[in-house]
């Protein structure tokens, strides 16, 4: 067995819908839609609007704070890149602007994670795209 | 090995099919499915199966890696490392936050499902087959004190992997009456499905909807309820379906547990849970809806090893998927005659 470094599992850019946001990341650009027609905000990024039948989405740029809205200190996993991260903080992330989103609170101890901290925008830096982590303020 | 396989297998030749998998809690919807096909003159009898071997096969459900498909909403969340745990485990976190729900509270679900399983052999046999250590009643300082898992959730608070399977018969009246073992009715039913919303509430399940529709066609409330077969991945599963599923309001399950409130032999408090030991203590072969059923029947019938005196009506409630994403949530009321 060797021990070459196992790498974090990344995005996939064949994948119709949430390709914008993934090259938007490459620019260090938050991407997410709102609705033309009935302005609702589209997290994660797809054709049509869950508010109104509406596929006129129009693309923004958040301004990358936000707060945590749940999060959990992850102490076991049997992932080859996740545990060796161990333990790591994974938390829903609420964008000022609207999106909800998936990540990992990094820059801090783990056990300091409380819900409702205020948390920014830090990328991961990889070859061809950045991964959205956040950090607290 | 289900579906066409199974059909294969026992030369059965089906005029209905149904290989819904919605994981956990597909068994629930089979019933429901099978119900309707019934009524509508489609089929006579049904055979719900399931069989796993997800622990001889070592499979890592519960802290493997995710990495998903091509759904849009995975190459969204596979970078983040979450976990199955991770996952409910956030839903107790928030839970805990909004309405101050404490781990004790949760470990009163752990301790409950242990006080029965250690009433069941076949439980018991499947922990020492695990090599479970210690088996034994456990208490709610055991669980709180057992190593974290993904907080706030403690180890025993998660469910077993354990090989397992069952099998479920669902017959028009006719043929059920002139069976051997006494009819357990499906009085209601009720589907749903939740994902993640921008601004969503993480601490409410799809129960919410499927609930009120189960008990809706039974023409019964929650409160009527004897047994209650709630799907136990996790301690926090069990405490937002109770809310969900109406036995108490949102946010008041952590106070309405404490005691040993879930316990069979407090018949005048609300319904037993998961008497078999359920999947925290008894088996958890990775979509565990089929035995929810079965535990369920046993008790109408009165052949539970922790029975519930004159048990009239349960609910048995699946979910599948995640509960702090996307889930699916099957309801079932049975009743007996």
């Amino acid at each position: 067995m060797s021990d070459k470094p196992v790498a974090r599992p990344l995005p996939k850019f064949d994948e119709a819908d949430t390709a914008e946001f993934w090259a938007g990341t490459k620019e260090k650009e938050f991407r997410y839609q709102q609705c033309d027609n009935c302005q609702k905000i589209i997290f994660y990024p797809r054709r049509t609007c869950t508010g109104c039948t509406n596929s006129q989405l129009i693309w923004k740029v958040s301004n990358g704070l936000g707060k945590i809205y749940t999060f959990s200190i992850v102490r076991l996993s049997y992932h080859p890149f996740f545990k060796q991260q161990l333990p790591y903080v994974v938390a829903w992330i609420d964008i000022d602007e609207g999106p909800r989103i998936l990540s990992n609170v990094v820059g801090c101890d783990a056990e300091d994670v409380k819900i409702g901290t205020e948390v920014k925008l830090e990328w991961e830096i990889h070859e061809n795209l950045n991964i959205p982590l956040f950090e607290p303020i | 090995m289900q579906g066409f396989n199974i059909a294969e297998y026992f030369g059965i030749k089906p005029n209905v099919l149904d290989m819904t998998n919605v994981g956990g809690s597909s068994f629930e919807i089979h019933a429901a499915h099978a119900k309707r096909d019934i009524a509508a003159g489609k089929a006579k009898v049904a055979l719900l199966t399931y069989g796993s071997t997800a622990h001889s096969n070592a499979r890592a459900i519960g802290a493997g890696g995710r990495d998903g498909g091509m759904h849009p909403a995975d190459n969204m969340d596979r970078f983040s490392g979450m976990t199955l745990i991770a996952n409910y485990a956030m839903v107790a976190q928030r839970h805990m936050h909004e309405f101050g729900t404490t781990s004790e509270q949760l470990a009163e679900i752990s301790v409950a499902t242990r006080f029965h399983a250690m009433r069941n052999p076949e439980a018991v046999k499947a922990m020492e087959d695990l090599d479970f250590i210690n088996i034994r009643e456990t208490t709610i300082e055991d669980v709180v004190d057992s190593r974290m898992i993904a907080d706030p959730l403690h180890l025993l608070e998660c469910c077993m992997i354990s090989d397992g399977g069952g099998a479920v018969v669902i017959a028009s009246p006719e043929v059920a009456r002139d069976c051997k073992k006494p009819p357990v009715w499906i009085l209601g039913s009720g589907e749903a499905t939740k994902y993640p919303e921008n601004g969503g509430d993480i601490c409410t399940s799809a129960a919410v909807q499927s609930a009120p529709t189960a008990f809706k066609e039974a023409g019964i409330s929650p409160s009527e309820i004897d047994i209650a077969m709630i799907y136990d991945s996790f301690s926090i599963t069990v405490l937002t379906l109770l809310e969900d599923l109406g036995f108490c309001k949102k946010g008041e399950g952590g106070a309405w547990v404490e005691g040993g409130r879930l316990r069979f032999d407090r018949p005048n408090d609300g319904p037993a849970l998961n008497t078999d030991g359920g999947g925290l203590s008894s088996n958890h072969p990775g979509m565990r809806g089929i035995f929810l059923l079965i535990e369920a029947a046993r008790q109408l019938r009165g052949e539970s090893t922790s029975q519930v005196e004159n048990a009239k009506l349960a609910v048995a409630h699946g979910n599948g998927g995640m509960l702090g994403s996307r889930h699916v949530a099957g309801t079932i009321i049975l009743g007996r005659d």
